[in-house]
């Protein structure tokens, strides 16, 4: 039986795309059959991050409306065989989800993977809803900077009253944080929202805390989840986040400033 | 420059903890959501008894639900003219 996860956020340009390629990544490396799965109809961006983007034939929306079988839409990731992307349609809207049209394709995909991921656009509306609506766990994504904490507030509402398990009646969806650009220096300097400070307002368990870093950048420049980057601070931080999504009890790192010599503090640096 | 900074940072306590004091009141205030979806209409009744015996002008009258544990409050705000 296959998990499905969703990573979400309500506010955009927090990273969803970026988790949800590097835990999808992190997942297959620890040899789990994964798929990942892109709402964001119209805006498609998860092939891109991914590297992919060429070779996208056929996609989600083809796949529910009946013009191509998962099997021709889904793209083998080139790197790791146990990973596959489903690519969001770029030329319909987000009318063509539909829950009936969602439920059946990951059922069917529930089939042959053990974790589906499901990447969500952003804001609140129908590609939003659809993607955590069948979902067992979320990844809440979240920057330490107000419109963030507010979005995500909203977003864990949504979660806990408008999803599959809200309406039957199950046991809830498994809500996690996940900060990200994060940065311990300003954070030091009181300019920036502590973790202890988000995880006040939001009540979420931690899954994770990613550093800002440059290295996030240039992996999306070259088509390669970062979490592939194991020399820098972000990618490590992944893998750390994957390993405590699967049990694994991870201190967290990259939390506190990196220490300066005394010629650095005067200087600058 | 580094040395100038690390003594103006002394006296500036950053603007972390205003982002969390304003967050704090803002989640909250999201989480009660909009109140019952009478508020609108009972505010305009209770505009109109009070209109017959005090000239009051129609923004002069709020009427809001708060809660506080598992108890709502519901608070009735009118701001009577100048004698």
């Amino acid at each position: 039986m296959a998990r499905i996860i969703v990573v979400t956020s309500g506010k955009g340009g927090v990273g969803k795309t970026t988790t949800s390629a590097a835990f999808a990544m992190g997942l297959a490396e620890r040899g789990h059959r994964t798929v990942v799965i892109d709402f964001d109809v119209g805006l498609r961006n998860l092939d891109l991050v991914m590297g992919c983007e060429r070779r996208v034939v056929f996609d989600f929306v083809n796949v529910i409306q009946g013009e191509a079988r998962l099997g021709q839409a889904l793209i083998k990731d080139k790197r790791n065989p146990k990973l596959f992307i489903l690519a969001a349609s770029q030329t319909r809207d987000k009318d063509a989800l539909s829950v009936e049209g969602v439920g059946k394709v990951l059922e069917e995909l529930a089939q042959d993977f053990d974790y589906i991921v499901c990447d969500s656009p952003a804001g609140i509306e129908k590609g939003a809803t659809l993607a955590m609506y069948f979902a067992d766990d979320a990844i809440v994504v979240t920057n330490p900077e107000v419109s963030s904490v507010r979005d995500s507030d909203r977003m864990i509402g949504i979660l806990s009253s408008k999803s599959r398990r809200a309406e039957q009646n199950l046991e809830p969806i498994n809500e996690r944080l996940l900060v990200t650009r994060y940065s311990p220096e300003r954070v030091a300097r009181g300019e920036m929202l502590s973790l202890e400070d988000v995880r006040e307002i939001l009540a979420l368990d931690l899954l994770g805390v990613i550093p800002e870093s440059g290295s996030v950048l240039n992996a999306s420049n070259s088509g390669v989840p970062v979490i592939l980057d194991q020399e820098s601070n972000a990618g490590q931080a992944y893998s750390d986040m994957v390993d405590r999504y699967l049990g694994g009890e991870l201190p967290h790192r990259f939390i506190t400033p990196e220490k300066k010599g005394l010629l650095g503090r005067l200087f600058g640096g | 420059m580094a040395l100038l900074d690390f003594f103006k940072q002394k006296r500036n306590t950053g603007s972390a903890s205003l982002a969390k004091e304003r967050l704090q009141i803002l989640v909250a205030h999201d989480r009660a959501g909009p109140g019952p979806s009478y508020l609108p209409q009972l505010q305009r009744d209770l505009l109109q008894v009070i209109r017959k015996y005090v000239a009051v002008d129609p923004d002069a009258i709020s009427v809001q639900v708060e809660h506080e544990g598992n108890q709502e409050i519901l608070e009735l705000n009118i701001v009577l003219p100048e004698a």
